[in-house]
């Protein structure tokens, strides 16, 4: 069995260690802001933070986060008012919406370790999340504004 | 209470060319009183609707009392929310806000007060239009509900105003309505819309034409306004549900192998080791579509592992040992195909297009240039992979997908299951991207057959590798470009020879050319006017894959092969490619297919009355970019800016892209420059989005997008292969212009007409940079070759 806290709550998994924590969180805990988009660590629709760190869910497996705290979209803010999330909505970033929930986190966690990134440093960090719409610059401004709030 | 809506509101989709249209629009009604409060359950007291029964049925079944059960567009709560109904599919081009905008601006309903409500699958009550049987593609939701959407909104006013008047025992021209609440103009009272949803319930909507008076543009407070989208706060926090995010009581969770090869079969299978997985509970075959039948939108076939969580299903199928009997397709090998496609384009046969006599104007050339084009396979990679969740054990079968076409969706369900499409509802989740792959519901088939199959709720969940190997391709393509120029450097003429797999052959497989639909996707409708001789041909291609639509799908090969070969003839005349261009293009302000024999132009379904091909603007997008990009500055060493124009989907587009080819032959692309002309607009912010993403999505197109199959199966799989534009190699600085001479004229689209000038924009741009000129797409390595 392996215990764990996902947004502040503490949740045991009793099955197979190696299913990835994507779809522990979605399919057991029905969280559904994290999503499938590859299942290969390609394009960060899947990102969530272990211990405050983005990782690919679709590739982390469940053991590898016993003990650990997850954060998901969804427990990012209790009010969805984290200044990334701010401002994404701001910059008006979303198209379709289905990556913007691993941008964020990954955005997050890069300002967590970086509050003042270079330009360089923000499309480095944001390089590993694809978005198809194609929001890249909106993201890259609004990483830019929340630097500022973090 | 049901009356009739003045008819010549509607003249224009009535007397409309669009072949497609099997309804007429919808009249509008007030509903209130109507079971449909029931069966919706709202508390809402005043509700606006429409419906398409015609009038002499309205009167039998009034005399009947036999109840309707309208479709709904606006209602408005006691507490004066107003709910207004979204018909079309949100995939990121901002429908959801675009519409909403138009019906709550003609209401004069305040934004902060309105709440969007998705509908069901219904072409009966949800196409008010009459045009597309809620079929979101071909960027026509704007512009085919633009007038429903303001006489909705408007109808809903101008009940307001009547319940206002009638509770103060006044004239309606007394009253008027401001920001959510009715006006008397001479005391100044006023009612909140909450207040009169009582008495609004029973007026009725006035059968006189010219009753229902529309605002006149300069008094919209949301159209033309920039808008934030209407879903922003659920994505941002994670709640936004999407189309693998619906679960069921009892679902089981499915992924199914499908053959590599286009509609080969199962020829045995050994479950046993994916039986061990634990979650996995079943392994059933999906039978394969008889080979009568051809593939439309059907489910193809397969051996589904059916589990309890996702990842459970995708471990059992990577145990199933499968015998495959890949059928006739295996001799679809890209390296061979290509050069197929080539000889087809140079061998032409079907004139599409004909002006003037192209064979004596070249014996008469000065110059003649000719040159080979060509473009790769596609496919989609929406972020979201497809997914449907089926309820097929009782009646209705329900259906919860991300689909573009949720009538679709009914009708093939239907067809899987041996039932009639009204015995499936289909509900429509956010799409997670669609870019056309979502339009073909063979994926909720699949879900469909599952579910019945087991007899529980089904969610069959598509993964990367299945939607890049399994998938409908932009069709492959090659253009066999030949044009003469006289002594000044003036185009004489211009022969252009089209090669490529049409969709058509999902319904015929047989089938050897394109058809209207394709030859009316850039390639007939080019609006290049001041060529004396012009012939367009289309060469014949076996079809050996699913074919089917992409964003912008033709127009992307058509752009690409005309502007390009347009900077060729302009380099090779030593002319500038600005003057060039705009000389070729000309002023027209319309174009007369029919003269050069162009006799059944499809126009995207829609009347050239009213959306004529107008060279004239092309013209104007041109200059704009030219003129805001900086055409014809210096530039460094190794820099170049290139620019390209395009038509489609009505909208003129012209894309201006700086590039720096480094020395190790990659690209940077530090600005971009997109005109748009797209006639009459609602949200300019969602224009700017489409095209800042166009962008990228056209970047990828250029720079990284190939599929390719061996021994008839696609090469590619997941992002590694199949790479697409990230923020490291993505323009991040993508500016974009209204053009705004032609806003009198119908709405356009604007989700698609951004991407096909892109690709040869970057390719010129790179001629320039580099002196080398790109023919084929993508350009991967061609630069580091070099």
């Amino acid at each position: 069995m392996i215990e764990l806290t996902v947004n502040g709550k503490r949740r045991q998994f009793t099955g197979d260690e190696n299913m990835p924590l994507l779809w522990f969180v979605r399919d057991e805990l029905a969280l559904t802001g994290t999503k499938f988009g590859c299942g290969a660590g390609l394009c960060g629709a899947c990102t969530l933070h272990v211990n405050g760190q983005a990782v690919r869910s679709c590739i982390t497996p469940v053991s590898a986060a016993k003990g650990k705290n997850i954060t998901t979209i969804e427990g990012l803010d209790p009010g969805g008012n984290h200044p990334v999330q701010r401002a994404w909505r701001e910059h008006n970033v979303p198209q379709c919406g289905y990556c913007q929930g691993g941008q964020i986190m990954q955005a997050a966690s890069l300002l967590k370790g970086n509050p003042d990134p270079s330009d360089q440093e923000i499309i480095d960090g944001m390089s590993g999340n694809i978005c198809r719409c194609g929001t890249y610059q909106r993201i890259f401004a609004a990483v830019r504004t929340a630097a500022k709030e973090v | 209470m049901f009356q009739q809506y003045a008819e010549s509101l509607f003249k224009n989709d009535l007397t409309s060319n669009s072949n497609s249209n099997s309804t007429k629009p919808a009249r509008i009604v007030n509903v209130s009183r109507r079971n449909f409060l029931k069966t919706s359950g709202s508390a809402a007291a005043l509700i606006l609707g429409a419906q398409w029964t015609s009038m002499v049925f309205v009167s039998k079944a009034k005399a009947a009392k036999q109840s309707f059960q309208p479709s709904v567009f606006i209602s408005i709560d006691h507490e004066g929310t107003v709910t207004l109904t979204s018909v079309r599919a949100e995939m990121g081009q901002g429908v959801r806000t675009g519409l909403p905008m138009i019906l709550a601006d003609e209401l004069e309903a305040d934004w902060g007060r309105v709440k969007i409500w998705q509908a069901p699958g219904d072409e009966t009550k949800y196409d008010p239009a009459g045009k597309d049987k809620q079929d979101t593609d071909g960027s026509r939701s704007t512009r085919h509900h633009f007038d429903i959407m303001r006489q909705l909104g408007a109808t809903g006013r101008h009940v307001l105003e009547r319940a206002a008047a009638l509770k103060w025992g006044v004239n309606a021209s007394e009253v008027y309505a401001k920001d959510h609440r009715i006006y008397h103009t001479a005391s100044g009272k006023s009612f909140d819309y909450g207040e009169l949803v009582d008495v609004a319930a029973d007026v009725p909507v006035p059968t006189d034409k010219g009753a229902i008076q529309l605002k006149h543009p300069s008094q919209w407070k949301y159209i033309g306004r920039d808008m934030p989208m209407v879903d922003n706060l659920d994505i941002s926090t994670g709640a936004a549900k999407y189309g693998a995010d619906v679960t069921l009581p009892g679902m089981k969770i499915a992924v199914i192998a499908r053959c590599p090869v286009y509609r080969g079969k199962v020829k045995s299978f050994d479950a046993s080791a994916a039986l061990k997985v634990a979650g996995v509970d079943k392994v059933v075959e999906i039978p394969a579509l008889a080979d009568d039948k051809p593939a439309e939108f059907r489910a193809l076939g397969g051996v589904a592992v059916v589990g309890t969580n996702t990842w459970s299903v995708i471990e059992g199928r990577k145990k199933l040992k499968i015998e495959w009997d890949p059928g006739h397709n295996t001799t679809h090998d890209s390296k061979t195909y290509n050069e197929t496609l080539r000889k087809s384009a140079h061998k032409g046969g079907q004139i599409v297009r004909n002006r003037g006599d192209v064979d004596i104007a070249f014996k008469q050339a000065n110059k003649v240039i000719e040159a080979d084009y060509f473009v790769p396979y596609f496919i989609h990679t929406p972020m979201e992979p497809p997914a449907a969740i089926v309820d097929a054990t009782s009646k209705p079968v329900k259906v919860w997908a991300c689909t573009q076409s949720p009538n679709r969706v009914r009708q093939y369900v239907a067809e899987a299951l041996g039932l009639e499409k009204t015995d499936v509802e289909c509900w429509q989740t956010l799409l997670g991207g669609g870019f056309g792959r979502k339009s073909k519901p063979d994926y909720v088939c699949e879900a469909a057959i599952l579910s019945k199959m087991i007899e529980t709720p089904v969610r069959v969940q598509w993964t990367r590798e299945d939607e890049i190997q399994q998938g409908y391709y932009h069709a492959a393509s090659a253009q066999y470009m030949r044009a003469g120029l006289d002594k000044s450097g003036k185009v004489t003429s211009w022969h252009q020879c089209g090669a490529w797999p049409s969709i058509l052959g999902l319904w015929d497989p047989a089938h050897k050319n394109g058809f209207k639909i394709e030859y009316g996707l850039g390639f007939v409708d080019c609006p290049y006017n001041n060529v004396p001789n012009l012939r367009m041909e289309n060469g014949e291609t076996d079809i050996m894959i699913r074919v089917g639509w992409y964003r912008s799908v033709n127009n992307i090969q058509h752009a690409f092969a005309m502007n390009c070969f347009a900077h060729e003839l302009a380099t090779a005349a030593d002319r500038d490619y600005l003057e060039f261009m705009l000389e070729l293009i000309g002023d027209a302000k319309n174009l007369d297919l029919s003269k050069d024999g162009v006799e059944d132009i499809w126009n995207y379904g829609d009347s050239v009355e009213d959306w004529p091909v107008m060279p004239v603007r092309l013209s104007n997008v041109l200059k704009t970019v030219a003129t805001k990009a900086g055409y014809g500055k210096p530039m460094h060493t190794g820099h170049g800016l290139g620019i390209a124009c395009h038509q489609s989907f009505h909208s003129y587009v012209a894309t201006a892209v700086h590039a720096v080819v480094r020395d190790d032959g990659s690209i940077h692309v530090p600005q971009v420059d997109v005109a748009i002309d797209c006639g009459r607009y609602v949200n300019p912010e969602g224009i700017r989005k489409q095209m800042e993403g166009a962008s990228i999505y056209g970047h990828t197109i250029a720079i990284h997008g190939k599929i390719t199959t061996t021994k008839g199966a696609v090469k590619q799989s997941n992002f590694h292969d199949y790479p697409v534009s990230r923020m490291a190699d993505a323009p991040l600085d993508v500016r974009v212009h209204l053009v705004e001479d032609y806003t009198h004229l119908k709405p356009c689209g604007v989700g698609e007409p951004g991407v096909p000038p892109y690709a040869p924009a970057l390719v010129n741009a790179i001629y320039q940079a580099t002196g080398k000129r790109i023919r084929t797409l993508p350009i991967e390595e061609q630069l580091r070759l070099a």
